[in-house]
């Protein structure tokens, strides 16, 4: 018995040893590389010209609240999270509900549902480009046209590149993309549910309408929480979308767009690292209560 | 974790009474089902739809008022136009992306393996610690990571994405591995354990040879985030020709104005076909990856 016992412990020090490589890694690729743009972001490494790099305090910080520029990108972020967040969350969930009781053919359309999420948005960009075309009347193309061919034609606007509404307009291709993903969340969520609990509210005589608000929504609140995370912690890095659809266009600028061109473009490392923090603040706020609450649920079980 | 959620997902329940009459509202009910699923169908279809009969309309070919359209007559023009720009960097994507893919898979399944089986005091810290590792924005490591590239000198090489993906992908990889093996009952292990099988034995002789379709579904993710990713190949490369990517050259390409939408759609379609036909043909393995990612399944 001894004998076993040593060996057991013996072999989780050996499984220590195993993972410790990527440990390792992730320790200096992860979080060492987050303090090191923190600490970046702390300094005044501005330009590749300044030579004498020091610390500066949240100088850097103080400045991006006083930057149009900034401020412009994270109010663009804000309008397309909210529009993406509800339009993806409904579209989901209709399509949810169109699939949960089984359908023939239910394999095809969940299928062809899912496939954006394979294809990078880089590629996808060059067709939504195109798709919102801001030409209308006799010039339209894109949607624009289609909404004239079904009689919607006062819809017809300029999308992308309208001031007010660009961001509205991106919101749509990332609904496009991610509403399968909501989907297949939401069909897990109801197909999760014991079958015993809709056929007991129905031999109590619950309507059709009744059984899904009263008994089949309410178990779903955990799905729903999951999917407000994952869309939100996506939503707050979108880059891809933005890029592959208008570039470094400034009515569609965003945070991950805005810290490219700082850094990249300008070489601003101290204000590039500020917004990249930024943004890291942002996720963190929304998927570290996550983490705990997945941790804590695993426990459970 | 819960019950497998793909098996959930693909488990329609049975379309009750197939036999019985559907009554009226029945009937309606269903109608209404498959002509909104249609609708919805058309609308994700379309983007494809478009990018599919424009590649066959020539160079010149497509206009905004036509590109809706079928193409009169097929055009293949475009297509060795574009692959003469896009057939070096889809090749170097392809040999970056198969190495990073194979790596990552080795590394996840002995990570999963000992966190799942073998845990040792504080793995479970580890674990959410590489869990948040999956999440984070990529910005908040970029200058660091390009200044690390430079003073270990692999700036210039291919190396910067095999890296990057395998290191920032060992949180999705472990994740998959862990949870894969988390399934496999203890007490195959305990058995093994007790007639003095070491860990790395159980290891090669159980939990290897189980481990196929987990190793599908790592291979399949690494491959498809790789293959998609631009925000690491346009920071790590800096927009070298030499290095240029699929996504990178494509974005390259269509970003000029001059070019035409019969050029820019082929190319655009070329980039996303590898992942596509590895989604249609392995999807449900796709999806697998997908949910991991949600901590759920």
């Amino acid at each position: 018995m001894a004998k076993i016992e040593r060996k057991r412990i013996s072999s989780r020090i050996g499984g220590f040893f195993f993972v410790l490589p990527s440990m390792i890694a992730v320790a200096i690729f992860v979080y060492g590389m987050i303090a090191w743009t923190l600490n970046i972001s702390l300094t005044n490494r501005t330009s590749s010209a300044v030579k004498d790099i020091k610390h500066v305090g949240f100088k850097n910080y103080i400045e991006l609240i006083s930057d149009a520029r900034f401020t412009h990108a994270l109010t663009n972020l804000l309008k397309f999270t909210s529009v993406f967040m509800v339009g993806t969350l409904i579209s989901g969930f209709i399509m949810a509900l169109l699939l949960e009781k089984g359908i023939k053919g239910e394999g095809l359309f969940r299928s062809v549902y899912l496939y954006p999420m394979a294809i990078s948005f880089i590629a996808m960009g060059v067709v939504w480009r195109w798709l919102l075309n801001s030409s209308q009347g006799a010039d339209a193309g894109g949607l624009n046209l289609i909404l004239q061919k079904v009689g919607l034609g006062f819809l017809q606007n300029s999308w992308y590149i309208s001031p007010s509404g660009a961001m509205y307009a991106m919101a749509l291709p990332a609904i496009w993309q991610m509403s399968g993903y909501v989907l297949a969340l939401f069909l897990a969520g109801f197909r999760g549910i014991p079958d015993d609990l809709r056929e007991a509210a129905r031999v109590d005589g619950a309507s059709e309408a009744k059984i899904y608000r009263y008994v089949l929504f309410p178990q779903l609140s955990p799905t729903f929480l999951t999917v407000l995370i994952i869309l939100g912690h996506i939503s707050m890095k979108v880059f891809d979308l933005i890029v592959g659809i208008s570039g470094k266009s400034y009515v569609t600028d965003v945070l991950a767009v805005y810290m490219w061109q700082i850094t990249f473009d300008i070489t601003n490392y101290a204000k590039g690292a500020a917004i990249a923090i930024v943004i890291l603040l942002m996720v963190a706020v929304v998927v570290i209560p996550y983490l705990r609450h997945v941790n804590r649920s695993e426990e459970m079980h | 974790m819960s019950s497998d959620l793909v098996d959930l997902i693909t488990h329609a329940p049975d379309p009750r009474n197939k036999r019985t009459r559907l009554t009226g509202t029945a009937k309606f009910w269903l109608a209404f089902r498959y002509v909104s699923l249609f609708f919805i169908l058309a609308l994700i279809i379309l983007p494809i739809y478009v990018l599919v009969i424009n590649s066959f309309k020539g160079r010149t070919g497509v206009t905004l008022a036509n590109a809706f359209n079928l193409p009169q007559e097929l055009n293949f023009e475009t297509w060795p136009m574009v692959w003469k720009q896009l057939s070096a960097p889809m090749l170097r994507t392809l040999f970056f992306v198969v190495q990073s893919s194979i790596i990552s898979a080795i590394i996840g399944s002995i990570n999963g393996y000992v966190l799942a089986k073998w845990r040792f005091p504080g793995s479970k810290l580890v674990f959410t610690l590489f869990l948040f590792g999956m999440f984070i924005p990529y910005q908040a490591i970029m200058i660091p990571l390009v200044q690390f590239n430079k003073a270990v000198g692999l700036t210039g090489s291919i190396y910067v994405l095999v890296l990057a993906h395998v290191v920032y992908g060992i949180p999705i990889c472990t994740l998959i591995f862990r949870n894969y093996y988390a399934s496999i009952p203890d007490e195959l292990i305990e058995a093994a354990r007790v007639d003095g099988a070491s860990m790395t034995r159980v290891y090669r002789s159980i939990l290897l040879p189980l481990s196929v379709p987990a190793f599908v579904v790592v291979l399949i993710w690494q491959f498809t985030s790789a293959w998609n990713d631009f925000l690491f190949a346009i920071f790590l490369t800096g927009g070298s020709p030499k290095l240029a990517v699929a996504t990178t050259a494509l974005n390259f390409i269509t970003g000029s104005w001059q070019v035409y939408y019969g050029e820019n759609m082929t190319a655009a379609l070329m980039v996303s076909l590898p992942t596509l036909l590895v989604y249609m043909f392995l999807g449900r393995y796709f999806l697998r990856g997908l949910l991991s990612g949600s901590l759920k399944g």
